[in-house]
């Protein structure tokens, strides 16, 4: 029972340069699609959550970003009292209001729609899609397009929804208004902002 | 020969040590304590506390005397100190209709409950200096009275009473209060952010702004409906003991003002409100925002948007004197890139506007 | 009394989370001017707080900082901000562009190219490009929400009906991504093409004014300009007096009270990089150091 509480309890080792390595890896990800980064900092591990999505929860959500948590993370009491101690973040049922999502179960996504795509003034106001996926660095491989890539990027992962990439198009229809993705395997994380456009690789 | 200029960070070490020589001035002359500047300049202390948004008499005053009396620069420190703060959360509403009045003062009515107190003002005092105050004089003890146990309530609220006031509005109880220090600012702003603004707005700024509505500029019929200063209790919900704990008093001044409304076809005509409040004693600050909280309210109130003091994007987005300050004085650092632009620029200019008119006239000489 | 304490980079970690998630949203949209809650920095709001605050929410302790004015290490600003965070974070700071990870900038982008990897961040006073043409930020907002950009062109073509040349040699607009019309800063314009297709990521911040934006790595940046008056950089007459350099943005030094000038590279890092690899211009002379002091 101890152990339980303990592990429960655990969170970053050094909240203030864990939380700097991370954003670091999370800026790098975004800023250069496609590329695989990194966590660096040790983490305490709710049970459902990888080590990159539960860092990047410690390093980015706080009291003032509502969060969705999918079915499968939403059932379980782990996630939420986790979230809930160490970060004070509101956890809430409305997609829409989320500023993150975090899936573990991606044949679950809703509808994209139905997150928080901003407004033209506004886009930034948006949800940001954390998605645990089954590999990154293998699996089917993806071509990758848009700003932080100089020229093309490939990308493999096997994932789920198999037609996450396809639903994203809506980024493109949608711009600036969109929805970013962080999809997180173990410690490492790529990202594809609203601007990455993806096609299958040779396909 | 030329050198690239060096040394700077020697010089910035050099200007440190000068200042601190001239803060401290001549050094026969006894230093001045924080008590002191608490207790004699207490109206500059109140000031700060406001602009600066942080109620602290000695940081205040400390403040002060490291900004060598200049109070924007002291403003600046004790909001630069108040940035780095926790916050543990959000007070009780105070209760000024509750306050223990050391003034308070109306001019709608010759009387009313609880009975108009002077208190210390300088409105009677006849400008003259005083030459007893060139050395120091032992002031005499002020006039003691009963304690009077009578209510005082808030003017407002015995035109309320009538209906002959618009209703104060009612927080929502559920709705957080906005905190334009900790979120983006966004327009059009909300009652309470535009409050918020102007209670950390500087006081030249809203006095300039308030005598504009009076001039014509947005007029709104302004009556001081109410002064009054004094203390009330400040309380925070405890959520572990469920209820309200005392944390102590602070000193307020509140400005309610009248201002007229003609009605409309649906709503029959009452008078509307302008509200002001600030730390400490600050009447010239209160009265001021009150008059362009009143102006703020055009587009609430329907009426139309034409003068500087109803422009809410000019107003909250100029009222901050910190703000102000920095980008008015960010000019004397180097610009000397953007204006080899433009001397680049200009020159290339001149020389094709020179070319340009000397050209026709050779024409003409070769004709 | 209590002496306060600071945090790492002095921002308490609820600032930090707030500002790197302003920092993600501008990545995801370049060129778009995230709104965040800008904290009174204890320098004065002109200085560089918004690039201040931005440095401190992503500096880390193996960071190798770097930060400039005017193109120069050596001048007054550059060197408080450098030992505010060299104070405060404790990171290693360097005036070579090459070694450092994280540059801080005002009116500059270094002349030595960028590599992926590095980040550079501007210091902002005004980020709205079209504030000067349109003061109301309910109107701008809606002009970018809408990409409504006539009021920019009519202004660019007015000036060259007066005067035969856009008329703006510094804060010049850009186009981000063929999207957002940006300002990127009150840089000459000579250093406009050094943003178009950068290896490294661009970050804006603009403390007074509280916005955040970013040009991510390789991504288009394009000056705006006109078919019939194509956008061209400034041209100086000579090479750097001290390191003979021609492809480098010129000081203008007046050498004494009878007008004399010479034209001597604003990139101080650079400049003396140059004469250290034997580069010499016309009046070159040993870089002068500041003696050690304690």
């Amino acid at each position: 029972m101890e152990a339980m509480i303990s592990d429960l309890l655990a969170g970053f080792p050094d909240a203030v340069l864990s939380a700097q390595s991370t954003f670091r890896a999370v800026m790098e990800a975004m800023a250069r699609p496609g590329t695989i980064q990194r966590v660096a900092a040790t983490v305490g591990v709710p049970s459902g959550l990888t080590r990159a999505a539960a860092a990047l929860a410690l390093t980015l959500f706080d009291h003032d970003t509502p969060v969705w948590l999918d079915p499968a993370l939403a059932t379980g009491p782990d996630v939420a009292t986790w979230l809930k101690f160490h970060t004070g973040a509101p956890v809430v049922a409305e997609t829409v209001r989320a500023s993150f999502a975090l899936i573990r179960d991606g044949g679950l996504l809703p509808d994209l729609e139905s997150f928080a795509l901003g407004s033209g003034e506004y886009p930034d106001r948006s949800t940001t899609l954390i998605l645990q996926v089954a590999s990154l660095g293998e699996g089917r491989a993806y071509e990758l397009r848009g700003p932080g890539i100089d020229g093309a990027a490939t990308l493999c992962t096997a994932i789920a929804p198999d037609d996450l990439f396809d639903r994203l198009a809506i980024n493109e229809e949608l711009f600036p208004r969109g929805i970013d993705v962080v999809l997180v395997h173990d410690d490492s994380m790529v990202a594809i902002p609203r601007t990455t456009r993806l096609v299958v690789a040779g396909g | 020969m030329y050198v690239a200029v060096k040394g700077g960070e020697r010089a910035i070490e050099n200007a440190h040590r000068l200042l601190a020589h001239e803060r401290r001035g001549d050094r026969d002359v006894p230093e001045i304590s924080l008590a002191q500047v608490a207790e004699q300049l207490g109206l500059a202390v109140d000031r700060v506390m406001g602009e600066g948004s942080l109620y602290d008499r000695e940081l205040a005053a400390l403040a002060i005397k490291q900004a060598r009396g200049d109070l924007i620069e002291a403003i600046f420190l004790v909001r630069a100190f108040r940035a780095t703060l926790p916050r543990f959360g959000v007070t009780e509403p105070v209760d000024t209709g509750q306050m223990r009045v050391q003034r308070r003062v109306s001019s709608t009515f010759k009387d009313i409950p609880g009975g108009q107190v002077l208190g210390p003002t300088f409105d009677y005092t006849h400008r003259l200096l005083d030459p007893q105050l060139v050395h120091g004089i032992e002031p005499a003890p002020p006039a003691v009275g009963e304690a009077s146990d009578a209510s005082t309530p808030r003017v407002t609220d015995i035109l309320g009473r009538d209906g002959l006031i618009e209703p104060s509005p009612q927080a929502q109880a559920d709705a957080d209060v906005g905190d334009l220090t900790r979120e983006p600012l966004g327009f059009p702003a909300e009652r309470d952010l535009r409050l918020q603004n102007l209670a950390r707005g500087d006081e030249g700024f809203l006095l300039a702004l308030g005598y504009s509505t009076q001039r014509g500029y947005g007029r709104n019929h302004p009556f001081a409906g109410e002064i009054r200063f004094g203390e009330v209790e400040v309380e925070f919900m405890a959520e572990e003991v469920g209820f309200a704990v005392p944390l102590g008093s602070i000193e307020l001044t509140e400005c309610q003002m009248v201002n007229q409304f003609k009605g409309s076809a649906t709503e029959a005509p009452c008078f509307t409100r302008g509200y002001g409040l600030a730390f400490g004693q600050s009447e010239r600050k209160t009265m001021s925002m009150a008059l362009v909280d009143r102006a703020l309210r055009a587009r609430e109130l329907g009426e139309d948007v034409l003068a500087p003091a109803q422009d809410e994007e000019f107003v909250m987005s100029h009222s901050d004197n910190v703000q102000a300050t920095g980008f008015v004085e960010h000019l004397k650092l180097p610009h000397y890139v953007d204006f080899q632009s433009e001397l680049g620029l200009l020159r290339k200019l001149r020389k094709e506007f020179e070319e340009a008119n000397a050209a026709p006239s050779l024409q003409e000489a070769a004709e | 009394m209590n002496a306060p304490t600071y945090n790492f980079a002095y921002l308490d970690e609820q600032t930090k989370r707030m500002i790197r998630r302003a920092i993600l949203k501008a990545i995801a949209i370049p060129g778009y001017q995230v709104p965040f809650a800008s904290r009174e920095m204890p320098m004065p709001y002109g200085w560089g707080t918004g690039g201040v605050q931005v440095t401190a929410a992503i500096l880390g302790p193996t960071d190798v900082l770097k930060v400039i004015d005017q193109g120069s290490d050596d001048t007054t600003n550059a060197i408080s901000i450098r030992k505010f965070f060299a104070k405060t974070a404790g990171v290693t700071t360097t005036t070579s562009t090459e070694v450092a990870t994280v540059i801080q900038t005002r009116h500059r982008i270094p002349e030595a190219s960028l590599r992926a990897g590095q980040v550079l961040v501007y210091q902002v006073p005004i980020p709205e490009p079209l504030r000067y043409l349109e003061p109301r930020e309910t109107e701008t907002r809606r002009m970018h929400a809408l990409a409504e950009y006539g009021l920019m062109h009519v202004k660019l073509y007015e000036d060259i009906a007066r005067f035969g040349h856009i008329a703006t040699a510094y804060a010049y607009p850009v186009k981000v991504n063929a999207r957002y019309v940006m300002d990127p800063s009150p840089t000459p314009k000579f250093d406009n093409p050094k943003m178009d297709n950068c290896p490294a990521l661009q970050l804006f911040g603009a403390g007074r004014e509280k916005r955040i934006y970013a040009i991510p790595p390789y991504t288009s940046v394009v000056s705006l300009d006109f078919e019939d008056h194509p956008f061209t950089r400034y041209k100086f007459d000579a090479p750097c007096a001290l390191c003979g350099a021609a492809d480098s943005y010129l000081d203008e030094i007046v050498t004494d009270d009878k007008g004399s000038r010479m034209f001597v590279c604003s990139d101080t890092d650079y400049c003396e990089g140059r004469q250290a690899a034997g580069h010499r211009g016309s009046q070159a002379a040993a870089p002068h150091k500041e003696a050690a002091h304690d």
